[in-house]
């Protein structure tokens, strides 16, 4: 429990023995504590490298259908409210740092600061949705909505199919990425819990680390998200 | 997390515990920087540099997302791996992005008589105004009902020559 030396698990070259074999966190079929963090933090890279295909193939069609209705996306653009999108950027960013500080907490086994960067965290995930909610609502009441749900009159090319084409990618990534949000929650409260029940220490906290991988790839999504819907007009 | 940096790092400034890599001092450093960051993209919306300002708008927000990946996501640090592994995920994007785009921008160049479809899409609303502007008689019914799937609103109003009046038709034709 020596919070001066960096005698990490996965540190290779030193301070391996003496972790690991004993721990109740080790599962028999890794060597060491160390192989079985890299093993679970390579899986999770994989997994947040589908994430990005999965976002990238929205983007393309997003920029596919721009080319193709280069009006009235400019002109749906202005019907999304900048400062919304903004405060939201500013408040995931503001998450992010304090989810790296609840991972650093964690790794130092700080048991109190991690649970309140953690709480921090899940603070500013509920803000990032309570906006969304006023901005939703909004696009509801003046009906731009995706597809043929689409009923907002005043456009300036009336029929065009872009404007419900536009509102189909708003609310299917900016849709998408609130279910990451939410995910998100569920998985910090997860972590909330278990840093309370005092189950990591600077041995184990791969899920804190790991959590706070998935946590800043949805902060990354949004910091494309933010410019291409909120900014061009 | 282990790397021969950090080893280094540690050895050489001869650091207490809690300063590994990272830590606090960098965190805020990062945090800050990404807010300047977000203010200057909202700041660069305001300056109209027509295609430029999406140009502009990716760069910051890939310096953004780097700054996030590298410092808040710890790849500053951590074994090569597992930056393999996103940038991998970026070049694999990066070349449907490419191909995509390659596809969409050069499609009007070789097939010209198609030119209309970039200005006005082909969509009931404004299939009248497009088919004025390429067929200059517009005077017979039969040319302008001619194509089926936008013939209802071409028909609406086949008389006149300009698109204005031709916009209560569609208007009225959607539900």
């Amino acid at each position: 429990m020596s919070t001066t030396s960096v005698d990490l698990p996965s540190h290779g070259g030193h301070g391996e023995h003496g972790h690991g074999l004993g721990d109740p966190h080790h599962q028999h079929h890794f060597a060491t504590m160390e192989q079985q963090f890299d093993t679970a933090k390579l899986g999770m890279w994989l997994f947040l490298a589908t994430e990005i295909l999965l976002f990238g193939g929205l983007f393309v069609g997003f920029g596919l259908m721009q080319a193709r209705y280069p009006r009235e996306f400019v002109e749906a653009h202005t019907h999304l409210v900048r400062w919304q999108g903004s405060l939201n950027t500013v408040i995931l960013l503001i998450s992010s740092f304090t989810m790296v500080m609840a991972v650093q907490s964690a790794k130092n086994n700080k048991k109190q600061k991690t649970s309140f960067f953690l709480v921090l965290t899940i603070l500013c995930a509920f803000g990032f949705l309570v906006v969304k909610y006023f901005e939703y609502s909004h696009k509801f009441e003046e009906g731009w909505l995706p597809g043929k749900f689409y009923r907002a009159t005043g456009d300036s090319i009336p029929g065009s199919h872009g404007y419900a084409t536009f509102f189909a990618f708003y609310f299917m990534m900016t849709g998408l990425h609130g279910i990451h949000i939410l995910a998100g929650i569920g998985l910090l409260s997860w972590i909330l819990m278990r840093t309370r029940r005092g189950e990591f220490s600077h041995t184990y906290y791969t899920p804190v680390d790991l959590v706070g991988l998935y946590w800043h790839i949805v902060d990354l999504i949004w910091i494309y998200l933010f410019p291409l819907y909120y900014l061009i007009q | 997390m282990s790397t021969h940096t950090e080893i280094t790092h540690n050895h050489a400034a001869g650091d207490a515990g809690e300063h590994e890599h990272g830590g606090t001092a960098v965190n805020v450093k990062t945090l800050v920087a990404l807010l300047i960051l977000t203010a200057v993209t909202i700041g660069a919306s305001y300056i109209d540099l027509g295609n430029g300002n999406v140009v502009v708008a990716l760069i910051i927000a890939t310096i953004k997302a780097s700054l996030v990946v590298l410092f808040f996501m710890h790849l500053r640090w951590d074994k090569p791996v597992y930056g393999i592994v996103a940038m991998a995920g970026f070049l694999f994007l990066g070349i449907f992005l490419m191909f995509s785009l390659m596809d969409q921008d050069t499609r009007n160049y070789y097939l010209p008589q198609n030119v209309h479809r970039t200005e006005v899409p082909l969509t009931p609303g404004t299939a009248p105004a497009s088919l004025t502007e390429i067929l200059p008689d517009t005077s017979t019914p039969a040319t302008a009902a001619a194509p089926g799937s936008a013939g209802s609103p071409a028909a609406a109003s086949p008389a006149p020559p300009t698109p204005a009046p031709a916009t209560p038709a569609p208007a009225a034709e959607k539900k």
